[in-house]
């Protein structure tokens, strides 16, 4: 029998790590990783020293203790007795409502011009092209400060409204833009089911019926529809569901508003500024409108890009079906873009939640007005503060990736 | 912006660490200059003219510290700081001294780790309206809208005067004086409010000074003083004393006129020694003898330079009231010079 001996063994030597390409690799990384690890390192002693040496330290206390300013447009109840934590709060909610109802404005308009570009009819595409370029060239920051300017410069003082007064309200003398403010109806309910008090801030019974309302009914809406559908597909005739659809969707909403006595109080004149109504800043209209306009001349780019990824040949083939062109789009083209368009749009809503810490130009108070701005003014608690307000954006921003990405799961291509 | 300031802050911080607690007056003296944090921009306090040169009352303490520790009033760099850097900008070394009409408050002096070495204008917060709106006192603005500086201790003021008053109002934060000026003239805000000094010197700026009133209430406390980093005494020492050779000189008489008349030796042993003819005070705080005398030939007196930046003579036109001398029944009063 023949033995078969094992290869030579050789020895691990040290010059392996460098000329060894089974090792090289892991030697720069180890190398690089320890560099990062010293930068890192040297940072934050340096901070710590520099801390130390003026005396500093670094702690968060200061969101226990009054705030003593107080706060334009709050969402959640403030006043200048209270904390800056709530201060914080307030903040964020403000961030959170201009970030939320400027991404959807930003996607309306976006998906709107974004499709009326490709159209065929010359001036809507050259029109839909020449707000795409003005909006997506110029930095955002103009666009608010112009948009802020226009209101403040163009629209009436609040004196304005007064008997004999040059200005009037508009939509049935129900609401006043001002060079101020946007004063607006405010909803009423005569039975109103009152707040839950959740420990930090009260949730309007009201608010949460109506919801649960609409969403019971646009469900029992879909239930509707997949029942047309089978009865389709067992019998080859759709029945009709328009006006069943229909009052599910309204019906639901309407009657419970009717429920709690839904009621209108409207704006009117009283000292110095309207009262009775809510009053909607400029500064939050300017940041709002500002940033939909020009986040949504991105998304046109977006959905345009993504209409035109998908064939030609798609169209045709849904037309030989025998689709008409809107169930086209909506059946055929629609659901194959979304592929293309959600992940660069996850990205146009970070950056116009990030954007909308610019409202410091137009004085709207959010996170980086309220505990970026005066709390870490009034504190001087530079260090704490910033990097408190870095993390609440990081998670933010993940959240909202993290909720966009598991809505592209559902549309994306499923392999079977 | 505060972002920057920050990151500036941590990269400077990192650069001169281990120096940043070595003498500014050292620092100063090898710079061959002094860096004074000054108001972006408030007529007769701090404000470049069309030349970029800058001139105000507060900018008169940055000269009188560049003359007294350099020997030359025109050797300083103007460091234009908003409400909300200002601090910021003095703790982290960009500045040597901030003259940027800043209130002295417990707060800012212990917890921000500042000195503040004295005070040069006793002022209060006050409002200024359109005479058209027929307010004539601070009690009538409940509802109103106002326009507020951010990062000010009138911010507080404000919070807690309509709060004592049981009155509701509705405020607009503001980043700067200038933004302040347009968002009121614009008719955004009802009422502006700041130290009644500087409401005085936002109205002189007015193309109709005449169509606005500064409301007769003055509804805080703001003593206005140069401040200085935490820990270095000797920077300090300098820059308090240097403001009360100012004050001092308006209360010995000696002006920018009589001064070297003076200096040639005088009946008043104080003015000898506040001149350096006589004693050696100014080796004490590392300094030459005639530091004073230089200090004081910047831009004069304490009184003129009052009267040439913001007295009555000027579009500003306030009247001395508390920022007169301890002898004329004002509150300014220096320790002896011995």
């Amino acid at each position: 029998m023949a033995i078969v001996s094992d290869p030579p063994k050789q020895s691990f030597r040290l010059s392996q790590l460098l000329y060894d390409t089974r090792y090289r690799s892991m030697t720069i990384q180890v190398v690089v990783l320890m560099l990062f690890m010293a930068m890192a390192a040297w940072l934050i002693d340096n901070t710590i020293t520099n801390l130390a040496a003026r005396g500093k330290d670094f702690n968060f206390s200061f969101l226990g203790i009054r705030a003593g300013y107080d706060i334009g447009q709050r969402l959640v109840a403030y006043d200048s007795d209270s904390t800056h934590a709530r201060a914080l709060l307030v903040g964020l909610l403000n961030t959170l409502l201009v970030a939320f109802l400027g991404c959807i404005v930003a996607t309306v308009i976006g998906v709107f011009v974004g499709v009326l570009r490709l159209s065929k009819n010359w001036l809507v595409a050259r029109l839909m092209t020449l707000y795409v370029e003005i909006f997506r060239n110029v930095p955002v920051l103009l666009w608010i400060l112009i948009i802020y300017a226009v209101f403040t410069e163009a629209a009436p003082l609040p004196n304005a409204f007064r008997e004999g007064g040059t200005a009037s309200m508009i939509l049935f003398d129900s609401v006043a833009i001002t060079n101020r403010y946007t004063a607006v109806p405010d909803p009423l309910f005569s039975r109103s089911l009152g707040n839950i008090d959740i420990g930090i801030f009260l949730i309007s019974s009201d608010l949460l019926a109506i919801i649960a309302a609409v969403v019971a009914g646009w469900y029992a809406s879909r239930l509707v529809l997949r029942r047309a559908t089978a009865v389709q597909f067992a019998t080859g005739l759709r029945p009709v569901t328009w006006w069943k659809t229909l009052a599910l969707l309204t019906l639901p909403g309407v009657l419970t508003l009717w429920a709690l006595g839904f009621h209108l109080g409207y704006p009117s004149l009283r000292g110095f500024n309207f009262a009775g109504g809510i009053n909607v800043s400029n500064s939050f209209m300017a940041l709002w409108l500002a940033l939909s306009l020009y986040t949504g001349a991105f998304i046109a780019e977006i959905v345009r890009a993504g209409v035109l990824a998908i064939s030609h040949g798609q169209t045709e083939a849904a037309h030989a079906l025998g689709l008409r062109p809107g169930r086209t789009m909506s059946l055929v083209i629609l659901p194959q873009a979304l592929r293309v368009i959600i992940p660069p749009l996850i990205s146009q809503f970070l950056n116009l939640t990030k954007n909308s810490s610019l409202a410091i130009a137009t004085g709207y108070l959010d996170l980086r007005g309220t505990l970026g701005g005066i709390t870490l003014n009034q504190t001087g608690r530079e260090l704490e503060t910033v990097l408190l307000m870095m993390l609440i954006y990081l998670v933010l921003s993940l959240l909202i990736s993290g909720a966009m990405n598991i809505y592209n799961a559902s549309v994306k291509l499923k392999e079977r | 912006m505060k972002k920057s300031v920050f990151f500036g802050t941590l990269a400077a911080a990192g650069l001169v660490a281990g120096f940043a607690a070595a003498g500014t007056l050292d620092d100063v003296k090898a710079r061959g200059e002094l860096n004074c944090g000054v108001n972006t921009g408030l007529v007769g306090f701090a404000a470049p003219d069309a030349n970029g040169n800058w001139s105000g009352f507060d900018v008169a303490i940055c000269k009188a510290v560049a003359a007294a520790v350099l020997g030359d009033p025109t050797k300083v760099k103007y460091v234009p700081t908003s409400g909300q850097t200002r601090f910021t900008a003095l703790a982290s070394g960009e500045v040597d001294v901030l003259a940027r009409n800043s209130t002295w408050t417990f707060l800012r002096d212990n917890d921000l780790k500042l000195d503040f070495v004295g005070v040069n204008y006793y002022d209060g917060q006050g409002f200024m309206v359109p005479k058209a709106l027929g307010v004539s006192s601070a009690k009538e603005l409940d509802g109103a809208t106002i326009c507020i500086q951010t990062g000010t201790t009138t911010e507080l003021n404000l919070a807690d005067f309509f709060k004592a008053n049981n009155m509701s109002y509705s405020p607009i934060a503001i980043d700067s004086n200038a933004e302040g000026e347009q968002q009121y003239l614009a008719g955004a805000c009802d009422a502006y409010t700041t130290d009644a000094s500087g409401l005085a010197a936002t109205r002189a700026a007015f193309a109709n000074p005449a169509d606005h009133i500064i409301l007769p209430e003055i509804i805080s406390k703001e003593p206005l003083g140069p401040a200085v980093r935490h820990g270095d005494n000797q920077w300090g020492d300098i820059v308090r004393w240097t403001l009360n050779a100012l004050i001092a000189a308006e209360e010995y008489g000696i002006t920018s006129a009589n001064i070297e008349e003076l200096s040639k030796g005088s009946a008043n042993p104080e003015i000898d020694r506040l001149l350096g003819t006589s004693g050696d005070l100014g080796p004490m705080f590392g300094l030459d003898n005639l530091w004073a005398k230089r200090a004081i030939l910047a831009s004069g007196n304490y009184g003129e330079i009052f009267a040439a930046t913001i007295g009555e003579s000027t579009p500003i036109g306030l009247a001395r009231g508390l920022n007169a001398q301890w002898t004329q029944g004002g509150l300014l009063y220096t320790p002896p010079f011995r």
